[in-house]
């Protein structure tokens, strides 16, 4: 299964996911640059965290125009599976390819912190490891991570399942308190409706190994070559 | 040429923490009438054409597609002559 990384100017998460993936899963894995058009030959996509274009107007807004972005959104309309991390996540809202817009955390810190995520649906490519409702441990670093979505669509979101993480207590509660951004519903991550495309504002490759403090990350991204081998390759 | 006056605000009911925060340090500072604040962007952008309905047309599209982000924003504009 072979992935590209995605590089803008300010990504600054691109090294950790190329280690989680070659390191760590042993996955061929390539860096594409802003001004690539052309992704093919790639089973998945990944937009990794950072500040890409200084988050200059809103987090992902001029990202979202880089050259690569018309050949990743042909890649994720045809099924292509895309993984949104952090600024990803920003970068794949601003570009319409997920639902809802990001809002500064309501606390108004740059939250840098482990969070606990209760995992909401594992009939995903990205969270087939997992079990319905089990704790995870992932970091944040982020300063715009308060998901917004209007009520309409929030309902639509959990109808279909598309929540696929939520911030909640380290014994599964979701709580206000465990709410490290402000974000609706707890939501710390969610799924378009046909299931190929992933944004979360958590790091997974930043808990890839014991060493960093955790390992949930792996299992994470090791779910997405599971269902690759699997060969469902084209969305839950 | 035009200059386009673009006002870019968050819808209503959509949270707004900085100005939450403002609200409330100028509530502390005194200002007791205060009721809310909200925040927004203001933007200058000068246009090389002198065709107000061009100008309207291209400034609504750029507003559109990237100055504001409609799931939570909205904007309103002028346009004048300038320099």
């Amino acid at each position: 299964m072979k992935f590209g990384v995605i590089v803008f100017p300010g990504s600054n998460g691109e090294q950790d996911v190329y280690h989680a993936l070659d390191e760590v899963l042993r996955q061929p894995v390539d860096y594409l640059w802003h001004g690539d058009t052309d992704v093919s030959g790639y089973d998945c996509l990944v937009l990794p965290g950072g500040f890409s274009y200084g988050n200059y107007l809103r987090a992902g807004a001029i990202a979202r125009f880089a050259p690569i972005m018309s050949a990743v959104i042909d890649f994720a309309r045809a099924g292509g599976l895309v993984l949104g991390i952090c600024n990803g996540f920003q970068i794949l809202l601003e570009a319409g390819l997920l639902p809802g817009a990001m809002l500064r955390n309501d606390c108004l810190q740059f939250r840098c912190q482990w969070t606990h995520l209760r995992v909401e649906n594992t009939a995903t490519p990205f969270s087939n490891r997992f079990r319905q409702g089990q704790v995870i441990r992932v970091p944040i670093a982020h300063g715009e991570g308060n998901y917004y979505v209007d009520a309409a669509t929030l309902a639509e979101l959990e109808a279909n399942r598309q929540v696929v993480f939520r911030y909640c207590d380290p014994s599964g509660k979701v709580t206000t308190a465990a709410n490290p951004n402000g974000s609706v519903a707890n939501i710390a991550g969610i799924i378009n409706r046909e299931g190929n495309i992933l944004g979360m504002m958590p790091r997974p490759e930043r808990c890839v190994e014991e060493l960093l403090g955790g390992s949930d990350g792996r299992e994470m991204l090791a779910s997405v070559v599971d269902w690759w081998q699997r060969g469902n390759s084209n969305g839950a | 040429m035009l200059l386009a006056k673009i006002y870019v605000t968050f819808k209503e009911g959509v949270p707004d923490p900085q100005g939450e925060t403002m609200g409330q340090s100028l509530l502390a500072m005194g200002y007791q009438g205060v009721l809310s604040v909200r925040t927004g962007k203001y933007l200058e952008i000068k246009l090389a054409t002198a065709d107000k309905d061009a100008a309207s047309r291209e400034v609504e599209e750029m507003c559109r597609r990237l100055l504001a982000n409609s799931v939570i924003e909205q904007y309103r504009y002028t346009l004048e002559e300038c320099c």
